[in-house]
């Protein structure tokens, strides 16, 4: 890439705000994904007894499994999300910066 | 010369990975069934079916780029499909729900590590990957650093991943099929082996891609049948389902929550470090980010293989109750009913609860299915690691980029063919070993070199190449370490006594990537070479290219 080019796109104030939106909202979404899985995870290592009690009074489902279930439909979400948001606004954005220094 | 001492390193590593892993424990034969005719005519159906797609692919694969890539012109729905028909081994499918009959609940936590790595891939290097590379990930870690370090490093930690997964595949091929079709171990291997050497050689990554898409169709297909089935028997309600596999396990309500699978609350965390992050350093995952065409098809690819990945884990939860009902009753599945050993071992609950549901008939797509799942997973392995061997040694190391695209696919197709070659001589090797940790212990050293050289050289400006040179081997030295004197490997495999394991983790990923991590920082703020500058400059261009992807390898060359 040429060196004009390089500061033409960082001084451009929409890459600035592209940059800020999408590490913020990337680095939100790693962190409920993280703190979702391995909360599962610390309730496997430390309440497995929680995992056991059943949803319902006399019910053979317990909690662990539709937990289980959330943890996969939640995955399946945030991908979905972030997917909805890059491919509109940060999109967008990029194809501001672009036809402005190209 | 140090090019010699490069090449000196990754030998000595292949090999000592490979004789340590080929000392292990007899798992006793397996025995061989009857021919299964219904099986062998879908497969050869799906066989035959595929070779005319690699034809058809051939005649499409003319630059390096088509082999690569398949032209980058892929999209995100169609590579949705191929990721999941890249990630759903056999291994998942026959071993997760193999888990699922065998101790319930641990089953769904193994899956659910299994599936939670792709946002992290989403949110953190899938569209960075499209926008900084062009064939191998290697081309992004290396996009500011030193070319011949940083390749060489990344094409060792693909090899060893490629190679610890082929391994773990093809004994699962070679046992399967011997099981399901009444073939001969050796000829089984051999068959696979040559098979994807066909379609990768000829067909590149266009047909590779078609294989992919195929199988996951098809094991989505069937899978969804098997589920719907035991489903269907249970009067389509759950708490009859729990209700009854419970009465009949001989674990009983054990079966509804966590069991022995983790223990303590660091191998729980240090498990799930090992699953989320290896996904996002398995170098056939990674390559397939180069087949569309731009960030937002990459990002939909993710989406898209998210969503087939989940559904079909959930499908395997209910395969393995369902085998629990159908399979576990039935001394028809069993070698010793009355000691419980199921015909073929403990992977083949979901084949026999095909048997149970739908058959002859669908027992024999069930295994036609098996079968090209490992097909389609071994063939992106071997693109993986051809194009490691290709792209990054051949082309950048050896050759420094002085080399043209019609040799660079000369090399990659004997690499392909070197590779098969070696993938069933080692399949035919370890034969009566226990490889399924060779699985996880791929998960750990893309987690551990991979994953963290990859990571930084997107988002830490301070990277350096000596950093992330000694930094990537130091994870992958680590990882390969603390697997073999762990517990899995020196007692289990090896034999040695109980308890005797110098590192008495099972799932060492916690330490190996924190070994990574550290050594690339250490490495890398200690640097003060003229390379050290020079990698720092270069952030500010790659980042913009990164965020934006100006100047990123369209979709089509021409």
């Amino acid at each position: 890439m040429q060196p004009d080019m390089v500061s033409k796109v960082k001084n451009h104030p929409k890459y600035r705000e592209l940059l800020a939106k999408r590490t913020i909202f990337s680095w939100i979404l790693t962190i409920i994904m993280c703190s979702i899985y391995y909360g599962f995870i610390l309730l496997v290592a430390f309440n497995k007894e929680f995992l056991k009690t059943p949803i319902a009074d006399g019910s053979i489902i317990t909690i662990g499994i539709p937990l289980g279930v959330v943890v996969i439909l939640s995955a399946f979400l945030l991908t979905g999300i972030y997917t909805w948001r890059a491919n509109g606004t940060f999109d967008d954005l990029t194809r501001e910066i672009k036809k402005d220094v190209q | 010369m140090r090019n010699l001492t490069l090449f000196g390193i990754i030998t000595t590593l292949l090999l000592s990975a490979s004789v340590v892993i080929g000392a292990g424990v007899d798992l006793g034969q397996v025995q061989k069934q009857e021919l299964n005719m219904s099986a062998i005519l879908m497969f050869l159906l799906f066989v035959s079916g595929t070779l005319g797609i690699t034809y058809w692919a051939a005649q499409r694969t003319k630059t390096a780029k088509d082999f690569y890539t398949a032209g980058g012109g892929i999209t995100g729905f169609q590579n949705g499909l191929a990721i999941a028909g890249d990630y759903m081994s056999a291994a998942s499918f026959l071993g997760i729900s193999g888990l699922v009959y065998g101790s319930g609940y641990d089953g769904l936590i193994f899956s659910i590590g299994w599936l939670v790595g792709w946002p992290v891939i989403l949110f953190m290097v899938a569209e960075q990957l499209r926008n900084l590379g062009k064939y191998t990930f290697a081309d992004v870690a290396s996009y500011r650093l030193g070319q011949t370090p940083i390749r060489s490093m990344a094409a060792c930690g693909s090899l060893v991943t490629v190679l610890l997964y082929l391994i773990a595949q093809m004994v699962g091929a070679g046992q399967l099929i011997q099981l399901l079709f009444g073939l001969e171990y050796w000829m089984a291997v051999v068959l696979v082996g040559v098979l994807m050497i066909l379609y990768v050689t000829f067909g590149g990554m266009l047909a590779t891609t078609w294989v992919q898409i195929i199988k996951a169709i098809l094991l989505l297909t069937g899978a969804t049948f098997m589920a719907i089935m035991v489903l269907k028997e249970v009067g389509f309600s759950f708490e009859a389902l729990f209700t009854k596999a419970v009465a009949i396990h001989k674990k009983h309500d054990a079966i509804m929550g966590p069991g022995g699978l983790v223990t303590d609350p660091l191998s729980a965390i240090s498990l799930g470090l090992g699953l989320m992050f290896g996904t996002a350093g398995l170098p056939h995952i990674l390559m397939r980010f180069f087949t569309v065409s731009d960030a937002k098809e990459a990002r939909k690819s993710v989406f898209y293989a998210t969503g087939f990945i989940g559904y079909f884990y959930i499908l395997t939860f209910i395969i393995g109750f369902g085998a629990i009902l159908l399979v576990s009753t039935n001394p028809t599945y069993f070698s010793d009913f009355v000691a419980g050993k199921l015909k073929g071992g403990g992977n083949m609950p979901a084949i026999h609860l095909a048997h149970a549901v739908g058959g002859d008939i669908f027992l024999g797509f069930i295994s036609a299915v098996a079968f090209a799942t490992i097909l389609a997973v071994v063939s992106g392995l071997t693109l993986a690691g051809a194009s490691a061997v290709s792209h990054d040694l051949y082309a950048n190391v050896f050759r420094r980029g002085r080399v043209d695209e019609a040799q660079e696919m000369r090399v990659s197709k004997m690499a392909t063919i070197a590779l098969g070659i070696l993938a069933i001589i080692l399949g035919i090797q370890f034969e009566k070993q226990n490889v399924a940790f060779m699985v996880y212990l791929a998960f750990t050293v893309a987690a551990s070199a991979n994953f963290p050289v990859l990571l930084l050289s997107i988002y830490w400006s301070k990277l350096t190449t000596r950093g992330a040179f000694i930094g990537g081997f130091v994870g992958l030295i680590t990882a390969l370490t603390l697997v073999i004197i762990g517990p899995t490997v020196w007692e289990d495999t090896l034999g040695f006594a109980k308890g005797s394991a110098p590192f008495q983790y099972k799932f060492p990923a916690i330490f190996s990537m924190a070994a990574g991590f550290i050594s690339i920082w250490f490495f890398s703020i200690t640097d003060s070479s003229a390379r050290a500058k020079e990698d720092i400059a270069g952030f500010e261009a790659q980042d913009i290219r990164c965020q934006t992807g100006i100047g990123a390898d369209g979709a089509v060359d021409h």
